[in-house]
């Protein structure tokens, strides 16, 4: 491995080897940028790597919506676009309604939704849920589902990003830390254990490590680490081909193709960051365990081989910090996912990389701003 | 060839793929069904392949076996009780809905 | 309201059974939990119920664990549980475990793995049939219920496949043959470990002894065996191998191999203990400080889970854990630690030498591209070194792109050949390549039981 030295200066530093580092990676050297990945332990360590893998515009945000609908346009033609295994299939995403109540409020998203003009999200009735879904308990009425998101192999996405970027001429570095930022001229100094890198431009993708970078540069992102855990099961024959998720319960359920079922989207895990470690907490699991056998009745013969959590940046309001810094010329922002940033990796890649070598995007990134926490704690006159 | 170097007092039956098997207290399923020259426990989950006892410790989980409808049980860790049924794993088995 | 505990020792052979006894001898709570029906562990399983003439052929060192076990089940205060998995451990020691079906938590004050020892991972083609164990699957299949084959073929290195060949002749039902990967005696070789040792001549002795009974019996015997393979449909029928410039082929429905034994990591990598990469004894160890304790504090290892160094000073390692952590609570006895750790160094001479004899074959440490490594996934030695090539730097990675080790056995099995299979194409030491990030559950857990696991143990007044 060759690590950083003073005479490598990219057109762009990215620190944080994640999906949305690999990607931004990817169509920035696309765009003939030279480019260098700074990553402080190795590519897809957290949680790029070790996520749920559900590729989903269901059930997004309002302010995620286009975004979400723009990456899912390029995950449909990853295979080709990566030339690469990413594990990508189309699949339905499915939210399950447990009673009327439930199903109502489905159905006024779905119609909200059309008002802005985007119609992924379909209302499903009881027969039809039952069609997409044959296992599915005898109390579900209904559902909401995108019926062509799907899922991909997390680690596997996101090597498939580094790899492509690597042969347009990208650089990765692992096992080395960003320490410090300074601004050097018209372009940026990154000190890290083994030598200084220049670069003219900035992007910080590192997950709940972003926080602390953001800070030397004077802005206030509170990003704080959370670990979504996932268990998984001993393989079951073939019974659900959606992935799923409930209308009134944390829930994210999906058998993949080699039978096995993995479930998450409840508790999360103890996260800390600094050490790099998150465990998980059995004893609060159990009514995640409930959930999946009630929606799922034989779920109560599966057996649980391996569980596994990720640490993840999660903000205050749980939609991520995306775009230009506030303060400074040349440094630019992707983090904060707040454990659904997935999905978002490719087109989030694809804007960064159009801002940061144009200078501006198409996409409306106001939602995602990075001042919008002081200004938030301006307007509410207090400091914390 | 099998066989069996001492005499243990006292005698359980139970039940593999449907026949009876005579075993002895202190048995596991898997000693029980190695005693009966039985080797063949499962298919595995990959290739179908046939697998059967391997550490007899608990480690390895070659000898997973389903006893009365419970899939997943370790053969070698598991004793051997009066009227269990157990059965080989299957692979990767359809399942009816 | 969690129930808790002075110490919860896991694991019920040698280490854990010594440790409880000197702790709860000075008045600790303390629980054991060990996944098996009784005392002993793998190197003094069934002890207490087998009869004479078992116990006959299974010689003096095994009917030693008799008195230990008494020893066991007559000390008060020893909370033993048997048939109890533990499958987590948490930051808190919240020891987490299931037995008869249901999940219990217990808060240690102090925990101490004594889960000692697997068998060495061998991959060689065609072991992954029926008919293929290992050499300890067939001495457990022996001291347990009693069972024995009369064409079993050992194949391996290591001083248990004389042991298991000596007990055979005794049973009547001698091995077909024994076909050792390592060379012929090199004894004289050796002589430099020899001489440092203070322990060396007791086990040369009883080693040579099994020798000599082997021998005696007329079984046949190849050594520096290599191209081992073996054959059959959906049932061995058969070993290949070369030795000594010749092809062989000994027709047998029980082929059982062995390359020695290491440490069981599973619990100490699950809480992310310190490790090291041992180059003697090619295996990972828990890093211990002089009290063995781990990098994690009120963790301890006593037993083979921490280095092998045999049942006897499993024993001794479990007593000084367990006095250790009673002259915390105050109850000093100075004298019997000192002794307890001159004897243990004095034990602890002889393993250069035995580890210089038996070190394993080369093939299994470098399998062929076409034989399976991790059994689970039936991942081939091949498709890792196409793993690495692609990238993947260790055994995580390699987990992410192909699967070994995600299957029921977690990775005990493959975990050190897999590490091995990518030092080498990478050419980096076993250290630095690191070793598989075990994740609980530690043995597969029913989802319905855990939907019914709050944390908390079972009411004692009421169980």
């Amino acid at each position: 491995m060759t690590g950083p030295t003073e005479s490598a200066s990219p057109d762009l530093l990215i620190i944080g080897g994640g999906i949305h580092g690999c990607a931004a990676a990817f169509f920035a050297a696309k765009r003939g940028m030279s480019v260098t990945v700074l990553e402080k332990d190795s590519v897809a360590r957290h949680a790029s790597g070790v996520n749920a893998g559900g590729v989903r515009r269901l059930g997004r945000d309002f302010a995620e919506v286009p975004i979400s609908v723009r990456s899912m346009e390029i995950w449909h033609e990853i295979g080709s676009l990566l030339d690469d295994e990413t594990g990508f299939q189309i699949a339905p995403q499915i939210k399950v309604a447990e009673n009327e109540a439930e199903l109502a409020k489905l159905s006024e998203r779905a119609e909200a939704l059309e008002m802005q003009g985007f119609r992924h999200e379909v209302l499903l009735d009881r027969a039809q849920l039952r069609e997409l879904l044959p296992a599915v308990a005898d109390h579900a009425v209904g559902g909401l589902a995108c019926l062509d998101d799907g899922f991909a192999q997390p680690f596997w996405a996101t090597t498939a990003f580094r790899r492509k970027a690597e042969k347009l001429g990208a650089r990765f570095i692992e096992h080395v830390a960003a320490e410090r930022i300074e601004q050097d001229g018209t372009g940026w100094l990154v000190t890290t254990a083994s030598g200084i890198i220049r670069a003219s431009k900035l992007l910080v993708c590192a997950g709940a490590w972003s926080g602390a970078l953001a800070a030397q540069l004077g802005e206030d992102a509170p990003v704080r680490g959370i670990a979504p855990l996932m268990i998984v099961t001993a393989r079951l024959p073939h019974f659900c081909d959606a992935v799923v998720g409930a209308a009134g319960r944390p829930l994210s359920f999906k058998q993949m193709p080699n039978g096995t079922v993995v479930i998450g989207g409840g508790r999360r895990g103890i996260a800390d960051p600094a050490r790099n470690r998150s465990e998980i907490l059995f004893s609060q699991l159990n009514l995640t365990a409930e959930t999946a056998i009630s929606l799922f009745p034989i779920m109560a013969e599966a057996t649980i081989i391996r569980s596994w959590s990720g640490i993840e940046g999660c903000m205050p309001d749980e939609i991520p910090v995306i775009g230009p810094s506030k303060r400074h010329e040349g440094i630019f922002y992707a983090f904060g996912f707040s454990a659904h940033g997935f999905q978002l990796g490719p087109a989030v890649g694809e804007t960064m990389s159009e801002l940061i070598a144009t200078g501006a995007t198409q996409t409306d990134l106001t939602a995602f701003a990075i001042d919008r926490f002081e200004n938030h704690r301006r307007s509410q006159g207090g400091q914390q | 060839m099998v066989s069996l170097i001492d005499d243990i007092e006292g005698q359980i039956t139970f039940l593999f793929e449907g026949q009876p098997v005579t075993a002895r207290p202190g048995d596991t399923v898997a000693s029980a069904l190695a005693a009966a020259n039985t080797r063949h426990l499962r298919d595995s989950v990959v290739s179908g392949e046939p697998r059967g006892v391997f550490c007899m410790m608990g480690a390895c989980f070659d000898c997973l076996v389903e006893i009365d409808g419970v899939q997943n049980r370790q053969a070698c860790m598991t004793p051997v009780a009066d009227g269990i049924s157990v059965k080989r794993q299957r692979g990767g088995v359809e399942v009816a809905l | 309201m969690s129930e808790r505990s002075d110490i919860v020792i896991i694991g019920a052979g040698p280490a854990g059974m010594a440790c409880a006894i000197e702790a709860a001898g000075k008045g600790l709570s303390a629980v054991v939990l060990d996944e098996n029906p009784a005392p002993g562990g793998q190197i003094y399983r069934s002890v207490e119920s087998v009869g004479q003439k078992r116990l006959d052929i299974l010689g003096p060192d095994y009917a030693k664990g008799k008195a230990l076990v008494s020893a066991f089940r007559e000390t008060a205060g020893i909370d033993y549980r048997p048939c109890s998995t533990v499958w987590n451990i948490g930051s808190d020691r919240r020891v987490e475990f299931s037995q008869g079906g249901r999940s219990f938590g217990i808060l240690a004050g102090s925990v101490v793995v004594a889960t000692g020892a697997l068998e060495r991972p061998s991959p060689v083609p065609g072991w992954t049939l029926p008919g293929v164990t290992t050499v300890g699957a067939l001495q457990i299949l022996l001291k347990g219920s009693g069972v024995v084959y009369d064409d079993a073929v050992l194949v391996g290195a290591g001083p248990l496949l004389w042991l298991l060949a000596a007990q055979l002749v005794d049973a009547k039902t001698p091995p077909k043959a024994i076909v050792e990967t390592t060379p012929p005696r090199h004894v004289l070789g050796l002589l430099p470990q020899l001489f440092g040792s203070l322990a060396a001549p007791g086990y040369l002795r009883k080693g040579l002894s099994m020798m000599r009974k082997v021998r005696r019996a007329g079984i046949p015997h190849h050594s520096g065996a290599t191209n081992i393979r073996i054959e059959g449909d959906s049932q061995a029928t058969a070993v290949r191998f070369e030795s000594r410039g010749r092809s062989h082929h000994i027709a047998s429905s029980t082929i059982a191999l062995h390359q020695g034994v290491v440490p069981n990591q599973q619990i100490t990598r699950l809480l992310q203990c310190d490790h090291f990469w041992d180059d003697s004894q090619k295996c990972f160890r828990p890093l211990l400080d002089e009290r063995r304790q781990t990098s994690i504090q009120r963790v301890f290892v006593a037993g083979d889970g921490a280095g092998i160094e045999g049942a006897a000073s499993a024993e001794m390692q479990g007593r000084l854990v367990g006095l250790l952590i009673a002259a915390e609570a105050g109850h000093v006895e100075n004298e019997r630690i000192d002794s307890l750790q001159s004897q243990l160094k004095r034990e602890a001479s002889v393993r250069p030498f035995l580890e210089k004899l038996y070190a394993p074959s080369s093939e299994v440490l470098s399998p062929a591209d076409e034989t399976i490594v991790c059994r689970c996934e039936e991942v081939s030695a091949g498709a890792i070194r196409k793993a690495v090539d692609d990238g993947a730097p260790g055994p995580n990675q390699v987990k992410s792109f192909l699967r070994t080790g995600m299957g029921p056995c977690q990775g005990r099995v493959c975990g050190l050949a897999v590490a091995s299979v990518i030092s080498q194409r990478t050419g980096k030491p076993p250290e630095d390549v690191d070793y598989y990030r075990i994740r609980p559950p530690l043995k597969p857990l029913q989802l319905s039981e855990l939907a019914a696991y709050d944390g908390a143990s079972p009411d004692k007044a009421v169980g």
